[in-house]
């Protein structure tokens, strides 16, 4: 699936009317089937009729600067610390949140977005492209998570999973992306942020196979539309469902 | 064995036994905690006078072990744990239940490596592979890597034969260059299995570096590590040995990560002496291991089951299974891990084609994966619907750990 992305940049194949979609350093960001959100992006995308370009780029590429979506996994403290310094050095990413394109985080992908988190014990810079502090809890936040989104994006619930140990502290340059009903999220009380077209989360891995009005958002941020054709979304219902099913019969 | 140990290895069978007999399972587990208790040293004490090799990966490992302790089984009598109890509680009720045997294969759990090597002092450890695999509770990839190694640091004199195909498990079986090594390791003795699995290698575990691939060879781009040269390799349909020759492997088991198992074994056998001409007849001996593999014959249809734990084990089943309707079942109760992510780690798309049906705790999370996969399926209740959904023929069951149980009780209650 990945080539060159310098070739791909060079080349007209892809033209203005495709919806460029880069996954960031697969080879040090992807723990929980991370590439799952490409993958449903993609289908989502393609489901409309847009044609699509998916572009992984490895840690010892450059990160092309004009794409449409960017998408960071998670990743073990040794590689989130590596990719933090090489995704600095690039300056590629910085660039691109600069000039509107849309960068979804997850888990240790949204933590170096921040100013600094901690990693092996170690304080580390992150990308500072949004407002927040990461450090580490008092217990490691593994299981259901859950909770209201920020009305203001209109979306339906949060549903996922988080497996972490970090806490995150929102500066007032961002806001949270939700309240938090069952689980962790930075700290108990709100669960992931957003600024402009950025958004991160510690719904880890295939995040938006839960959430697909999330993924739908990112698609409309990217494209510049207020609406999308509906998708028959009749197994990512009932799993949403089954889940809060789950989520409320555990509470019981 | 101390008057303590007695006492303790024999209590712990009856109990065993009592919890067979109470229908509790094959009571391995509870046997050995029992005993464990009256005498916390109760593995070495078992462990003792047997030469003794140990088995750990993250895939594999049952199915090795059951071979490996076939092949060494040319020599004599062997204790094994072959019902799968792999933690330490599982090894004393094994050894105890076997009596005096000269030899002992036993599965551990990777995270139980170091615990086990301490206790029973083996002649040999097979180190299979190292991949992603229910991480809301285990330990991640290069944590168990560091793991393994400074528990073989500390065992120098031990025989470390180690797969040559996984860069985490070539690096977690070199010692790290030291100045003045006490005692000089004993060589390792690689094996080359195959893996298809490699998104968990991308990256050096010495160094950080990027890893690069071409064909068979692997090797670091910023340090030493590379794809070491291996003594024993897969080839056609059987097995080279370090002296070069080929040796036909006729096996029951299904699929070419089950030859690698068996090269695997041919090579632990080989340490206590076992030529392989004399081992490979047996192995094709073994026809399933721990239920998995079964074939059952039910209601015209043959079905054969396959447990898939974890990504990796997913890529080896899809290589497994015949051209024939498919079941798939998840499930994500304690035993598989509570996390379902992994479902997108899996490319799905071998399966497009055949037909495909769904089941279990947790078939939603496997739909939505499928509809983003472009494989069309089918969702049922119970596995009776399954059946009963497919022509007559035979049906693959691919399932995770609790999946996997709940369809074999299934099964043993209708046959």
């Amino acid at each position: 699936m990945s080539t060159d992305p310098a070739y791909r940049m060079a080349g007209p194949a892809g033209g203005e009317s495709t919806l460029r979609i880069v996954w960031i350093y697969p080879d040090l960001l992807s723990t929980y089937g991370d590439r799952g959100n490409m993958l449903i992006l993609e289908r989502r995308a393609r489901l409309r009729g847009m044609p699509v370009e998916c572009i992984e780029v490895r840690s010892d590429q450059r990160l092309p600067i004009s794409a449409d979506i960017y998408l960071l996994g998670g990743g073990e403290d040794g590689p989130q610390a590596l990719g933090a310094q090489r995704l600095i050095a690039d300056g590629g990413l910085r660039r691109a949140a600069e000039q509107g394109s849309v960068v979804f985080a997850v888990c240790a992908g949204y933590q170096l977005l921040g100013g600094s988190f901690f990693a092996k014990g170690t304080k580390c810079a992150g990308l500072d492209l949004l407002d927040l502090h990461s450090d580490r809890g008092p217990s490691r936040a593994v299981g259901e998570l859950a909770g209201a989104i920020d009305p203001r994006l209109g979306l339906p619930p949060l549903s996922g999973f988080e497996n972490h140990g970090g806490r995150t502290h929102l500066g007032p340059g961002v806001s949270a992306l939700a309240r938090v009903s069952t689980g962790i999220g930075n700290d108990g009380n709100t669960e992931g942020a957003w600024r402009g077209k950025l958004l991160g989360t510690y719904s880890h891995g295939p995040a938006l196979a839960r959430n697909p009005a999330l993924a739908d958002l990112l698609l409309r941020w990217a494209i510049g539309v207020q609406q999308l054709p509906p998708l028959d979304d009749t197994w990512s219902d009932r799993l949403r469902a089954e889940r809060s099913a789950a989520l409320a019969a555990a509470r019981q | 064995m101390p008057l303590r140990a007695k006492v303790a290895s024999s209590v712990s069978r009856t109990a065993a036994a009592l919890s067979r007999a109470a229908g509790r399972g094959d009571g391995s587990v509870i046997g050995g905690w029992i005993g464990l208790k009256i005498d916390p040293d109760l593995l070495a004490h078992l462990a003792s006078g047997r030469a003794i090799a140990l088995v750990s990966g993250t895939n594999g490992k049952t199915t090795t072990t059951r071979l490996t302790a076939a092949a060494v089984g040319v020599l004599g009598r062997v204790a094994t744990n072959s019902f799968g109890a792999n933690m330490p509680t599982g090894h004393t009720s094994a050894l105890a239940k076997a009596g005096s045997t000269p030899y002992a294969v036993l599965e551990v759990d990777e995270h139980y490596l170091a615990q086990v090597l301490e206790a029973t002092e083996p002649r040999v450890v097979a180190l299979l592979n190292l991949s992603r695999d229910q991480l809301d509770r285990a330990k991640e990839v290069a944590m168990m890597a560091q793991l393994w190694r400074a528990a073989l640091v500390r065992h120098p004199s031990i025989r470390v034969i180690a797969n040559a195909d996984d860069p985490m498990v070539v690096w977690a079986a070199t010692p790290p260059a030291t100045r003045s090594p006490q005692v000089a390791p004993a060589p390792v003795i690689w094996f080359s299995a195959g893996q298809r699995w490699h998104d968990d290698s991308w990256v050096c575990p010495e160094c950080g570096s990027p890893i690069e691939r071409m064909a068979d060879q692997w090797w670091c781009t910023g340090c030493w590590l590379r794809r070491p040269e291996p003594q024993w390799v897969v080839e056609d349909d059987g097995v080279v040995d370090p002296a070069g020759d080929w040796h036909k492997v006729v096996l029951q088991l299904p699929g070419r990560v089950n030859l690698g198992n068996a090269a695997t074994a041919l090579a632990v056998a080989a340490e206590f002496g076992v030529r392989p001409t004399d081992a490979v007849s047996r192995l094709g001996g073994v026809a399933s291991v721990a239920g998995r593999y079964a074939q059952v014959a039910k209601d015209g249809r043959t079905v054969r089951l396959l447990l898939a734990k974890n990504p990796a084990s997913w890529l080896e089943a899809f290589d497994m299974a015949e051209e024939a309707p498919t079941l798939l079942s998840i499930n994500a109760r304690d035993p598989d891990g509570l996390d379902t992510s992994w479902l997108f780690d899996v490319d799905f798309a071998p399966l497009r084609g055949r037909q495909v049906l769904i089941t279990g705790d947790r078939a939603y999370d496997l739909a939505v994966r499928l509809d983003v996969n472009g494989v069309p399926f089918q969702h049922v209740r119970t596995f009776t619907e399954a059946i009963t959904s497919v022509p007559p023929g035979r049906l693959e069951v691919i399932a995770n750990y609790t999946a996997f149980q709940d369809i074999r009780a299934e099964l043993d209650r209708v046959n």
